[in-house]
């Protein structure tokens, strides 16, 4: 290592250049630069267009960040010095006005990008590709991101599955999102980019997929003990296969009901794939007003009655507008606490949407978890 | 301070300041106090923004115009308003140097603070009383801390005064002293300004 | 029966003995190496009689010079703990592949990520920058402390405080397993009712009284105690930074302060701030907690901005390039800080006008950011570059910094954003700037102005062993995550099922193992340097051929710094006293007026702490009596009059003589 200690700032810069070619072999594994919907692929495009911009500037200032030191060392007395120099109106000029040169045309594709690619904004020619079928009725699908599993309905089929999605290529989507308790990031890079899902608020998101395929999709904002688990499978079909699937969820046992959405919603990891073939009429909007359990108050009521639009029925208690969660901090102690032990992930989960997880570690004496795990903090 | 061009005869400047007079110690307290009422005011915009944001959740709950009292609100103004009055008369007392008047007028100011906490803490035993808490809903959660915050800021003020007329009458009026005066003087005139804002912002354009 | 348990519950409220985390065999050991260290420490400490020194001439200590030490110290130790942290995470995830869950639970993992963040955000960067500030700040603008000395100390108390309670939070219940910045509804009373958050909300909440605290002091500061002659565009460039940078403390923190007393008034008395019932607004939290963030964010940057311009000078032996727009650019980014935080949470699903808005204002940061980058490349064109540590870590930072800028422009975009925010790629890019910008600057700082604080410059070979291993390990370890980012991993992930990720893990592990040898070489360097303190000695005060008035004085300044004010004429004041052929007047002194130390920080730090963890245990009794002695102490601290003192004239003349001494010795 000796050698390293003369005047060659530039040695250790090699590494750039060799950490630039595993960027290049791996590209063809991303999802993010080579997806499978169209806007998916306008946001990559955006991303290479603004690589490519900041490069301009980027490139010559890492080169001068590296030369103008090799040049002017100490110990090269051929270079010149002037100790005094230090100001010069046309390379200011220079250097204030190149970059706000680049960001003004970066600004400008941001602004009209940020709009066609509005994740609110239906999709339309501009931001779509041939054969996207435009005329159709989107395929609407409810996303509602629970602790920690996804609940996918579709209301137009009158079905719902979990930790599984599909939908027919072409054909455009859109997805109305919350979340059951916590914040939540819905992500299928091949799809298009994330958005939040929130409890108690709706989100939506249009894309399309252009190509069948099986892909990844997951939360990508941290939410609690099960987060790396939280992931599903997204079915890009053609229009015959969807049916089918649609088909196999509609011959599922299971109905979702007040009652199945009650136990679905209690924590658990590494939820299995779980169809309904049927799901309760106003479930997704009582869902979005967090009145699910019996005798609560939804939020749309209590938005109308605290605008002046609704009388406030003078019997509406506390207990009604209460939202009650469950104490996620008792969750994630690992194997032996959760008496899963060392079987792979999703082997305990039962066929059933019964989960184990959390009744067992509720059940638990905090004692025996060696935690704090306080009894729930009730405001009452 | 010397002169800055000051230069010896062979044109070489002053580098060193050889006649240097004492500074007067705290000479930057004002200014530092000022700067950190200005961090405090800050916390107030939080408040007020927070407020702002969730001032329509009433959660089905009480809303604004059944809950306030306007004229109890008056009288309560009143007492803020009074004791910067009186405490601006305290420091008048100050230039003079007249420690009794400083006193005495400190006692006016700290017992009009004193009946201004009393009346708020009054007002929030009626809402208790009425079920208006802060447990209630979002709008109450914002009103009682910003309110709150600003009696919690008066209370701190108050004992402060306190202190600080103890404070005088063993040491009298010195420089110290006055320092701490007239910190008080810009943390209780800032609270008026503050209250001028709850007042308007919180109570009024919410009843009328 | 219930009766018993209910005093217990009186005595130590949620606390009990179940709170050890005795079953983790890591935290057991880390408890065993801290209790040992400790032990060690504190038996030395009493052998070799060093309590009283400890407590009289550091602790209690209100000289700007030792408070600086003592914060860079603490920023130290953090840095320990935090890189420890980092390390787990990286050997997990590395770890965790083909259906392993690696080595740490999630109850585990998810604290140590989160810890990582805040430690390293709140307990390394802030004390190194506050730290780097206390020392060179007083002495480049001519003064002899900073505003309000014994603040100075009751700051750093506090911050130590904070960083009490976090360290507690190890051995005694758990930290939070929120995520750095805590977002409810996650970590509200009915998801997380633990300790955790808790212990988060405290060792913020005193550890950022102690910050917005000396962010008023330092602008006092820099506003009124500048030498005569020193006008604002005379300041030296890194005295400019302190400025912006404490501008956004002060005008950033009371934010922060703010919404965690809300955020713990959610969790402790019921309200319903950020709560998904009762009307509650949790997007709130967000906007509040990033409208302190991002400007945090440059209060970090700025002053290692500042650290640059000094050594790119120095070392370049020529003046600042563009010193006008130097001081500009600084400005505009401290105004532009207040108007970007929403890029945070462009996936939120705010509006495409209010999204381009603040990606727009966002890019704009890179306008000034670049010029200064400018600035610096056109300092040392046609200058003499010298290649000390300080000048490697500054054009380690040009490139790396410019790099992680780029990547931060894309974030910027909110098209892109939606597919990299919350990734690794967002990882790599925060990582990209703040080891890049704030550590290297650190870095820097530390060898620049350590024989300035100690009067023995650092030794260079292992200075150098550090800086490569450092610089090299940070590209192996932040690469591969730009790459993961790009195919699309997300942040915080504790186990994977795709094996073709793995070997990116693995490199980015290794390279964390590269940044561990560069750690334990800084370390050499410093147990090396003061071994060879007399080979490395700096006499002449003035050890670089510096340009600002901090060298003006001799390696480590007396008490008092300047036994005379100096006079500034223009920028570069040092510089041209030496030009002009200055000489240290050696007569005429005077007495010399300083603030006398006080154990008052110390014991009102002390009992906010205590407050604190009562407050985080439900100790109610406890919190309560801990408060009315912290007011109690805090009001006779008041009638205290007696804070200051004269260094007699002799002693003044004393030890400059020994200084003079010293120079003619050399030369």
């Amino acid at each position: 290592m000796s050698d390293q200690y003369g005047a060659a700032p530039l040695r250790p810069f090699r590494f750039l250049l060799v950490l630039a070619l595993p960027f290049v072999l791996s590209a063809c594994d991303s999802p993010l630069l080579f997806p499978g919907g169209d806007i998916a692929a306008r946001q990559r495009d955006m991303l290479l267009i603004a690589t490519g911009l900041m490069l301009i500037i980027i490139l010559p200032v890492i080169f001068m960040s590296l030369y103008f030191p090799w040049r002017y060392r100490a110990s090269n007395k051929a270079s010149s010095y002037d100790a005094d120099w230090d100001h010069s109106t046309k390379l200011e000029l220079v250097i204030w006005t190149v970059p706000l040169m680049i960001i003004i045309v970066l600004g400008a594709v941001t602004w009209v990008g940020t709009h066609l690619l509005d994740p609110y904004r239906p999709l339309d020619e501009i931001t779509t590709s041939e054969g996207v079928a435009l005329d159709e009725e989107p395929l609407e699908v409810q996303v509602v991101a629970l602790n920690w599993k996804w609940l996918f309905v579709y209301p137009q089929y009158g079905v719902a599955s979990v930790n599984e999605l599909a939908a027919p290529v072409n054909r455009p989507i859109r997805f109305h999102l919350t979340a059951e308790s916590v914040m939540n990031a819905f992500y299928i890079p091949t799809l298009a980019g994330m958005i939040y899902s929130m409890p108690g608020m709706e989100t939506k998101l249009h894309a399309v997929m252009n190509e069948p395929g099986v892909f990844d999709g997951f939360a990508s904002h941290y939410n609690g003990a099960g987060f790396s688990d939280m992931h599903f499978k997204f079915y890009s079909q053609d229009e015959g296969d969807f049916e089918a699937w649609i088909e196999n969820l509609k011959g599922s046992d299971q109905a979702l009901d007040t009652q199945s959405y009650l136990d679905l919603a209690k924590p658990t990891e590494g939820f299995p794939v779980t169809y309904y073939s049927s799901v309760q009429d106003d479930l997704y909007k009582r869902i979005l007003g967090m009145c699910v359990r019996p005798g609560k108050l939804c939020m749309q009521e209590v938005m109308m009655i605290d605008a002046g639009k609704a009388e406030p029925g003078r019997d509406v208690t506390i207990d009604q507008l209460k939202y009650e969660t469950y104490d996620l901090d008792q969750f994630g102690h690992g194997g032996a606490d959760e008496g899963h032990g060392d079987e792979p992930q999703g082997a305990t989960a039962p066929a059933t949407n019964r989960e184990p997880h959390s009744d067992e570690s509720g059940g638990q004496e905090p004692a025996g978890e060696g935690t704090a795990a306080p009894p729930q903090l009730n405001a009452e | 301070m010397a002169n800055i061009a000051a230069t010896t005869e062979n044109d070489t400047p002053v580098f060193f300041d050889l006649d240097e007079h004492e500074h007067e110690p705290g000479g930057s307290t004002m200014l530092g106090f000022w700067i950190y009422l200005m961090s405090d005011c800050l916390i107030f915009a939080v408040l007020f923004a927070t407020y702002g944001v969730l001032a329509g959740a009433y959660a089905a709950g009480p809303r604004p115009d059944e809950i306030f009292e306007l004229p109890l609100l008056a009288v309560n103004t009143a007492m803020l308003l009074f004791s910067s009055i009186t405490y601006g008369f305290a420091m008048i007392a100050m230039q003079n140097r007249n420690k009794r008047a400083v006193l005495g007028w400190l006692a006016v100011t700290a017992a009009f603070g004193l009946c201004f906490v009393g009346i708020e803490i009054y007002e929030f035993a009626v809402l208790f009383h009425e079920g208006a808490t802060p447990q209630r809903s979002a709008f109450l959660s914002a009103f009682f801390t910003l309110v709150a915050t600003h009696g919690l800021h008066v209370s701190v003020g108050i004992l402060w005064m306190v202190v600080l007329m103890v404070q005088i009458r063993n040491r009298g009026l010195i420089a110290g002293n006055r320092r701490r005066l007239m910190c008080l003087s810009m943390f209780w005139h800032f609270l008026d300004v503050i209250w001028i804002g709850v007042f308007t912002f919180v109570y009024l354009i919410r009843v009328i | 029966m219930l009766g018993n348990l209910d005093l217990t519950r009186l005595i130590f409220g949620r606390l009990t003995l179940d709170s050890i985390p005795y079953h983790e065999p890591i935290l057991v050991g880390t408890f065993a190496v801290v209790a040992l260290g400790g032990l060690a420490l504190v038996a030395a400490l009493t052998h070799y009689r060093l309590w009283g020194y400890l407590w009289n001439e550091w602790f209690t200590s209100v000289d700007h010079k030792r408070i600086g030490i003592m914060y860079i110290v603490l920023a130290i130790v953090m840095l320990l703990r935090g890189f420890a942290d980092a390390l787990m995470m990286r050997a997990q995830q590395a770890m965790a592949f083909n259906g392993s869950e690696g080595f740490l639970p999630s109850h585990h993992y998810d604290q140590v990520f989160t810890a990582h963040g805040t430690i390293m955000i709140f307990f390394v960067a802030m004390p190194l920058i506050v730290g780097i500030m206390n020392i060179v700040v007083p002495l480049q603008i001519g003064a002899r402390d900073v505003a309000f000395p014994f603040l100075n100390n009751f700051s750093f108390w506090m911050t130590a405080g904070g960083v009490a309670l976090i360290m507690l939070s190890l051995f005694l219940g758990e930290f939070a397993r929120t995520g750095w910045l805590a977002f409810p509804p996650l970590s509200d009373a009915s998801n997380s009712p633990g300790v955790g958050v808790d212990y988060y909300i405290w060792g913020l909440q005193i550890a950022g009284v102690g910050t917005l605290l000396s962010g008023v002091n330092f602008l006092a500061t820099i506003v009124k105690m500048r030498a005569p002659g020193m006008t604002m565009m005379r300041m030296p460039i890194f005295t400019w930074t302190a400025l912006c940078t404490n501008v956004l403390v002060v005008a950033s923190f009371p934010v922060l302060t703010a919404v965690l007393t809300l955020l713990s008034l959610d969790r402790y008395v019921g309200t319903h701030f950020f709560t998904n019932d009762l009307g509650g607004n949790s997007m709130m939290y967000f906007n509040l907690i990033w409208i302190w963030g991002h400007p945090e964010v440059y209060i970090l940057i700025l002053p290692a901005f500042g650290v640059f311009s000094e050594v790119t000078s120095t070392f370049s032996g020529k003046r600042l390039f563009g010193y006008t727009s130097m001081v500009y650019a600084t400005v505009v980014i401290t105004i532009l800080a207040y108007l970007v935080w929403l890029h945070h949470f462009f996936t939120m699903g705010n509006g495409a006008s209010v999204n381009s808005f603040f990606g727009i204002t966002t890019m704009i940061i890179s306008i000034p950011t670049g010029a200064k980058i400018f600035n610096w490349l056109f300092t040392m064109y046609r200058g003499r570059v010298r290649f000390e540590v300080p000048m490697l870590w500054t054009i380690a930072f040009l490139v790396t910094f410019t790099l992680g800028g780029m990547t931060g422009v894309l974030l910027a975009v909110p098209p892109v954003d939606f597919v990299v925010h919350n990734s690794l790629f967002l990882v790599a890019h925060f990582h990209n700037v703040i080891i890049g910008g704030v550590l290297f600057g650190m870095f820097a700082a530390i060898n620049y102005w350590f024989p300035k604080a100690f009067g023995f410059k650092l030794d260079p070979f292992w200075g150098k062993v550090s800086f490569w291993f450092w610089v090299i390990g940070f590209y192996f370890a932040f690469m591969p995550l730009y790459v993961l980012g790009l195919m699309g991993v997300t942040r915080r992930l504790r186990e994977f099922d795709d094996p073709s990720l793995q070997i990116w893990f693995v490199i980015a592990a290794f390279g964390a193992v590269l940044i561990a040898i560069g750690i334990a070489a800084f370390l050499v360097q410093i147990f090396v340097s003061v071994r060879r303190r007399d080979e490395l000695a700096d006499t002449t005060g003035d050890p670089w051929d510096g340009r600002t008035l901090e060298w003006a004085t001799s390696s480590p300044p007396p008490h008092y710094n300047f036994a005379f004010t100096p006079m500034v004429h223009g920028l570069d004041a040092y510089t041209d006293m030496k030009r002009r052929g200055f000489s240290r007047p050696m007569e005429g002194f005077r007495p010399i007026h300083m603030p006398r130390n006080t154990g008052a920080g110390v014991i009102i730090a002390g009992l906010a702490t205590v407050c604190g963890f009562a407050m985080i245990w439900y100790i109610w009794w406890l919190a309560a009596l801990s408060f009315v002695a912290l007011i109690a102490a805090a009001i006779a601290h008041t009638f205290n009059y007696d804070r200051d003192y004269y260094i007699p004239a002799e002693e003044v003349a004393a030890s400059e003589r020994t200084f003079a001494d010293a120079l003619a010795a050399r030369s």
